[in-house]
């Protein structure tokens, strides 16, 4: 019941809150700090002033400046903001329904494509993702071998344009999979090869080709917008975030790609602990996608995707997680992947650091999120206990630049409305 | 000369027009009737598999056998042919083919949208996947290319049917000569044929087997209501057919073990004993198919190994796939040595050609040359009830008999000829002289020598040259050349120094064993004659049986899939402690620190503390969690091929238990996550769906063997979207129901039916037994459960003002996930509620879904679970559960029950299973840690008291795992660099299937034959 208190008790410090409520000048104390680069602060405290870390110590220091306001956290967990890459968040509120769906556009080669302008922070799954922790988000379009360019953004925003973190930072390019498994777990189809395989490679060069020779142009006559995007990728102001899974498929993607000169991230990458040595000696990170699937094969551990982490973190193989499995509702649950990985002998401050730091880094956002850090940005999560672990991970507050975040969701309301119908609120 | 006698024989009989069968038709000429007497000797004549005359005599007659035997006179009028060294055995009888049936067409379908009737024209029957009106003898046509082909493999017999359908009528055992049809029928109505196979029927139900099991089931019921109906009832030619088809050898054709197994059952409910076409596949499962009884028509349908160079490649082939490539090989063996009956097929061989080398390779691998002459021979014949006319060569029985260079199963044993009903079609030339040998060819006054190698059947011919600088070597060089009734035709380049260019000689001439002689022409076109004399023997290799495979085969597991036990290795019931553990009872007892629990015989037999038992193996559970195994309410794991019959509104006839997969990996990934059993549900795409199957994991049994004994049946209802194909696109526009108010008249319909035929059947009515009615029935009578897939709280309260009106209770709403809306609706009636822990989004329907459901519910004092519905989260269903922690608040103790003890209540179960309780079975996990914790790991898991999760035994799986794929991929390379032909490792489309998604509503029809990998 006490979590219930707590939770309505923010619910009432919060309502109305966003957007509105600043506390600009505050120390956040009497907590342990999981600082996102691994190190842990057992009882520590944290400043904020202008939505900036001013002030990361133990409680022994002596706090030297004045803060407005001190928040005692006791017994609590500070982690910084939970970062989601490869999310439909905000592109898509209800699966079944099309005219919910704007994650997917129609052609082949589309880099000029920006996620971030569907971005609908009106959504109403965004607030139970964000109440689980998770602040920032990758808004990654769909579709086509190159979809278009995603951008990072805060899960509580008015308006696309103030949820901005960066955007259109990455590019994102589909790698076609040399192989097929059909059919579902219920009934396993045949493992295909995919015959035009090599095909859908030389198409591939042959658009990066031209995209290079676009870029090396000095004059323009005729702008072509879609190559216009590609140079950002040949200048390395972006990034091209490849999604791949298959072994063999990333290794071709990974010595393709990199005679272009661009800077590449792996997503999906299901199969990166088979090739931990090429990942390596290429200096390629990747994002995970959704460890909470099948082993790929019958004869493979049966907790295969579970232990990925694990034998990237031994490789010293830079990794993130991601989840969009299910739907962007989903996403709530990605801090739980994490957790499933510790189970699996992944080192639980880099599974941390994997939903934070090391995300951030991937992404380019390490300047600003990712860790708490004198001189980075606010945006810090605090949760009851371990946030890794469903059965103690409850958020009490959040903070997105120094701005208190609104934890309440349709999901609580429907709750609270429903606890008092049947009276129940009362009860112990 | 015989040999020149026997050619004019055969320039005679390719002119004969017999006219044995067609007594009938007019003639068109002058009579010539033949009386085809014939006296073969000096043969080894293989009267049957166990009948064999060295020397002996056969004589035909007007297309039979009049005589076999030693020293038997010749016969004055009968052609007399010298069989010296020949071998000759009764041609062999193939019983599963389609030879000489048309193309089946089926109907022409008029729309994309779903087809529920059928679209034939006539009395038939009302699915059009049913045509036990098919007769081969009708449809039959010689089809001279396929008769040649079989031929050449030495059959002489086939039963044919129209393969198409899953009654596919009766068929014709016909004879493999190129006469008129008339001759060629030896028998009509020979058997009936089935399959799950739906064919060409563009009918949409039945789209899974449990569907098509269901068809059959009922088609049997009313094949006998209309049978002993004389009043009230449509003529029905399908009907009709289907009673008349009753009273001869049924054969039923599947692709693997499994489906085996489920067509025997079938037959077993009617008292049919099939004969069934297997898949190649019946060595992993020998006992439970020797139980049946059945006689196998068997494939020999062994894999090429795999091309296994990439090393990521080679992983796309499962453990499984590379075993069976060294052990198919053994199947026929393996039945034989269990004694059951079979014959051999060349079914599912992509090519005839290759029958035979099978055929060796089936004796390699330890048939005996006995039981192959049987299986090819008398055994089919006999099943066929055709014993009297074919299979043996004894008097009476018809003239078919191949005659071979020798014993057919050493390796290069040639067929000559393949006689049918008293005639010959020549394979081989019986006159064709062995050219082998060492040659001077004599041309323009200048010599060359020619070696003849290779084979009888397929020399080969090599102009031979010294080499000047040595003495003793000598160049080869190939020479193509036809050699035809002894003619021979070849060309060689013979190359001058002083020519420049290319030389050829193109040679024409007969041979003789001593002398070819002929015409060659020159390069110039002048024509010259030439000679090649023979000058002596080459090495030729004796003709001998194919050496017995000596290497060794892997162990088959149970079940057939990786992590499997090995036979020796089949875990037993153990008397087990659990020391010092934190045991989670369950029970009003709470969480017992420190706690000792003693299983016993499959029981938990004692609870408590410093329990002692000599006989029991001890575990230590210090700082270990015990709890009751997870039960999943809701899974979809361990079904072959559809979960959804979602082809009416209704299939309540359909049974997930008939099509329980006992060898899914999943169930042993679900117990590596403590799960000890589930309910396999049927889909959600109709209201009514069909009946549940509640099993154990009992890793390693058959289906039968894992199924809940002494359960309640279950039932599968839906609302919503699904069953009002909301998410199905345009075309899902025809079935009703199209919205949910449509849904409610499904049920009362189907109740108000139900009602009335209980009713019929009360009064003594003559009733057409309907399984549909009598699963909703039993519903109506409280011997049912309903387990109703439900979402939005509007139809969840309809449902229950139904059930209510019906007067019984609904057992468990499942998803529910608007439940906490009508908590006290649901409370009042009495409902279960079996729900997701933060599922929602994806669909209109799941909008208001809320974590704090199970909360909610607990909290009104509503029976709780959390399910899966999914085979991955069914893994981490403790994790589900914690999410009651999470979202609301609940206690350990009852968010822990909520995917234990809750789920065995729904399933009536409690009294057997789901707590930790003295007298309960032992279906028990040990944790790593707290279960509702992330960072648990289920350490063992029992059922029945048998520990089928083991986490170090489970280490130890992998390692055996990887040697055992080592050890066949090396075997496979070493095949391969001995020149074996490979297949690659994935399948190579032909087209691009469209994925399925991971969504259990979707319907696939499975109309494709599964085949054993």
């Amino acid at each position: 019941m006490k979590t219930i208190y707590i939770i309505l008790l923010l619910i009432t410090l919060s309502l109305n809150s966003q957007g509105q409520e600043k506390e600009t000048n505050f120390l956040y104390t009497n907590v342990t700090i999981h600082v996102g680069n691994g190190e842990v602060i057992e009882n520590g405290m944290v400043g904020v002033s202008d939505g900036k870390i001013d002030f990361v110590e133990s409680m022994e220091t002596k706090v030297q400046a004045k803060y407005d306001l001190t928040i005692d956290g006791k017994g609590k967990h500070l982690y910084p903001g939970i970062i989601a890459p490869n999310t439909r968040l905000g592109l898509e509120e209800i699966q079944a329904v099309r005219a919910t769906i704007d994650y997917r556009e129609v052609g082949h080669f589309n880099p000029n494509i920006r996620s971030v302008i569907a971005y609908n922070t009106d959504s109403q799954v965004i607030p139970t993702v964000r109440s689980n922790g998770v602040l920032i988000a990758q808004v990654v379009p769909s579709g086509g071998r190159i979809s278009g360019q995603s951008s990072l953004v805060y899960t509580e925003a008015d308006n696309w344009e103030d949820a901005i973190l960066k955007a259109d930072n990455c590019v994102h390019l589909r790698w076609p999979s040399r192989v097929r498994h059909t059919g579902w777990w219920a009934q396993k189809g045949r493992i295909e090869l995919n015959k035009n395989y090599n095909e859908n490679l030389q198409a591939i060069r042959v658009y990066f080709d031209a995209a290079k020779a676009y870029a090396q142009k000095s004059t323009v006559e005729k702008k072509n917008l879609k190559f216009e995007t590609m140079k950002a990728l040949f200048s390395k102001e972006k990034t091209l975030v490849v999604h791949s899974n298959n072994a063999k498929s990333m290794m071709d993607a990974v010595n393709i790609l990199q005679t272009y000169g661009v800077e590449i991230v792996i997503q999906g990458a299901t199969e990166s602990w088979k090739i931990t040595d090429f990942l390596k000696e290429k200096n390629i990170s990747v994002i995970l996608h959704d460890i909470h699937q099948l082993p790929g094969r019958d004869d493979a551990d049966v907790n295969q995707p579970f232990l990925t982490p694990s034998v990237l973190q031994k490789k010293g193989i830079k990794f993130a997680f991601s989840l969009n499995n299910q739907g962007s509702w989903n996403v709530r649950n990605l801090m739980f992947q994490a957790g499933q990985a510790v189970a699996h002998g992944l080192d639980k401050e880099a599974a941390i650091s994997a939903l934070t730091l090391s995300t951030a880094q991937i992404l380019g956002i390490d300047d600003r999120a990712g860790s708490i850090e004198k001189g980075k940005d606010a945006t810090f999560i605090v949760s009851e206990g371990d946030v890794l672990d469903m059965r103690t991970s409850v958020i009490t507050d959040a903070y997105m630049v120094g701005r208190k975040v609104n934890l309440n969701d349709k999901q609580k309301d429907l709750y609270n409305k429903y606890m008092e119908k049947y009276n129940l609120k009362t009860e112990d | 000369m015989v040999s020149n006698k026997f050619a004019l024989f055969f320039i005679l009989c390719f002119c004969t027009i017999s006219s044995i069968a067609q007594i009938t038709f007019p003639r068109n000429g002058v009579y010539d009737e033949r009386s085809g007497h014939y006296a073969f000797t000096n043969a080894v004549i293989y009267i049957s598999p166990d009948s064999i005359l060295e020397n002996g005599t056969l004589i035909i007659k007007h297309g039979k056998v009049v005589m076999t035997g030693k020293g038997i006179p010749v016969p004055e009028d009968a052609v007399h042919l010298d069989m010296k060294g020949k071998y000759i055995y009764p041609s062999f009888i193939e019983l599963s083919s389609n030879y000489g049936m048309p193309k089946p067409t089926g109907t022409k379908s008029t729309s994309r949208s779903p087809q529920m009737l059928s679209n034939k024209a006539g009395a038939y029957s009302w699915n059009e996947t049913l045509k036990p009106e098919q007769d081969a003898a009708n449809l039959f046509r010689v089809d001279k290319k396929t008769a040649k082909s079989f031929r050449e493999a030495g059959f002489g017999t086939v039963l044919t049917h129209q393969r198409d359908g899953m009654a596919r009528g009766t068929s014709a055992l016909v004879l493999l000569g190129e006469e008129k049809e008339h001759e060629m029928v030896i028998k009509s109505r020979a058997s009936a044929h089935y399959s799950f196979i739906k064919g060409t029927s563009k009918q949409n139900y039945p789209s899974s087997r449990m569907g098509a099991i269901a068809l059959l089931r009922q088609t049997y019921y009313d094949g006998q209501w209309y049978a002993k109906n004389t009043e009230d009832k449509n003529f029905n030619i399908s009907l009709e057919k289907w009673n008349n088809n009753q009273d001869i050898p049924q054969f039923f054709e599947t692709g693997n073990r499994l489906d085996l197994l489920r067509a025997d059952k079938l037959g077993d409910e009617f008292g049919v004993q099939y004969i069934f076409r297997g898949g190649g596949d019946e060595y992993l499962r020998l006992e439970a198919i020797k139980k049946t009884g059945a006689s196998i028509i068997l494939p020999l349908r062994f894999p090429k190994p795999y091309d296994v160079k990439d090393p990521y490649d080679a992983e796309e082939v499962s453990l499984t796939q590379m075993k069976h490539w060294e052990m198919a090989p053994r199947n026929p063996a393996s039945l034989a040595e269990a004694g059951i009956n079979f014959a051999i097929t060349t079914d599912l061989l992509k090519d005839k050609k290759s029958f035979l080398s099978a055929v060796r390779k089936a004796y390699q691998h330890g048939l005996s040359e006995s039981e192959i002459l049987k299986s090819l021979t008398t055994t089919p014949a006999e099943l066929i009830n055709a014993g009297n006319v074919a299979g043996t060569l004894e008097a009476g029985k018809l003239a078919n008999f191949i005659i071979v260079s020798a014993n057919i199963l050493s390796e290069k044993s040639v067929i000559f000829h393949n006689w049918v009903k008293g005639k010959a079609y020549v394979i081989k030339d019986l006159n064709a002289i062995d050219i082998r040998g060492r040659y001077e060819l004599e041309l323009e006054g200048k010599k060359h020598s020619i070696t003849v190698k290779g084979s009888y059947s397929s020399p080969q011919l090599f102009l031979t040259t010294a080499v000047k600088d040595s003495a003793k070597k000598v160049k080869e060089t190939k020479i193509k050349h036809n050699l035809v009734n002894n003619n021979i035709n070849f060309s060689f380049n013979k190359k001058d120094s002083s020519i420049t260019g290319d030389q050829y000689y193109r040679f024409s001439g007969s041979v003789s064993k001593s002398l070819w002689t002929g015409q060659a022409m020159k390069p110039d076109g002048n024509w010259i004659s030439w000679s090649a004399k023979r000058m002596g023997d080459t090495e030729i290799k004796p003709d001998k049986m194919p050496v017995k495979y000596a290497g060794s085969y892997g162990e088959i597991l149970f079940p057939w899939s990786p992590y499997g036990y090995k036979k020796d290795k089949i875990p037993e019931q153990k008397t087990v402690l659990i020391k010092n553990a934190t045991v989670w009872t369950g029970e009003k007892e709470g969480i017992l620190k420190n706690t000792d629990v003693l299983v016993k015989e499959g029981k938990i037999a004692k609870i408590g503390k410093n329990i002692k038992d000599s006989k029991a193996e001890i575990i230590d559970g210090t700082n270990k969690h015990l709890t009751a195994g997870i039960i999943d309410e809701h899974s979809h794991i361990c079904i072959n091929y559809g979960v959804n019959e979602g082809t009416q509104a209704s299939s309540a006839e359909v049974r997930i238990g008939d099509v329980i997969n006992s060898e899914d990996i999943n169930m042993y990934r679900q117990l590596a996550g403590g799960v000890i059993g589930a309910q396999l549900l049927h889909g959600s795409a109709n209201p009514i769906g069909g009946q549940s199957a509640i099993i154990k994991f009992r890793w390693g049994s058959l289906p039968e063997e894992i199924k809940y004994e002494g359960a309640d049946g279950f039932i599968k209802f839906a609302l919503g979207e699904n069953v009002k194909q909301s998410n199905w696109g345009e075309n899902a526009r025809i079935r009703f129901p199209q919205s949910r108010m449509g849904v409610e008249q499904v049920y009362e319909d189907h109740f108000t039916r139900a009602n009335e035929y209980g009713e019929a059947i009360k009064n003594g009515k003559t009733v057409r037994k309907d399984i549909e009615l009598d699963a909703i029935l039993q519903i109506i009578n409280k011997e049912r459960f309903i387990s109703c897939h439900s979402y939005i709280q509007s139809e969840i309260t309809m449902l229950m003002r139904i059930a209510e009106k019906y007067n019984f209770t609904l057992n468990t709403f499942t998803h529910i996930l608007e439940g906490y809306k009508i908590a006290d609706k649901m409370k009042e009636h009495g409902a279960g509620a079996s729900t997701f822990s933060d599922w929602w989004a994806y669909k209109y329907e799941v909008m208001d879904a809320i974590p704090y459901n199970p909360k909610i519910l607990d909290d009104m004092g509503i029976v709780v679970a959390i399910n899966s519905d999914d085979a991955e989260m069914g893994r981490r269903l403790n994790q589900e559960a914690a999410k009651g922690v999470k979202y609301g608040g609940m206690t350990e103790e009852a968010a822990w029950n909520m995917v234990t003890l809750n789920p065995a209540k729904l399933l009536h179960l409690d009294d057997k299973t789901g707590s930790v309780k003295s007298g309960k079975s032992a279906d028990i996990v040990l944790w790593s840690d707290n279960p509702l914790s992330i960072y648990a790991r289920a350490e063992k898991t029992f059922v029945d008291g048998i520990c089928l999760f083991d986490i170090e035994e489970d280490k130890l799986k992998r390692e055996e795992i990887k040697t055992e794929r080592n050890r066949l991929i090396k075997k496979m390379l070493d095949a391969e660099k001995k020149g074996k032909k490979t297949q690659p490792p994935m399948y190579m489309p032909k087209r691009h299937y469209q994925c399925c998604e991971k969504d259990c509503n979707t319907f696939k029809d499975y109309n494709i034959e599964q085949l054993a990998e």
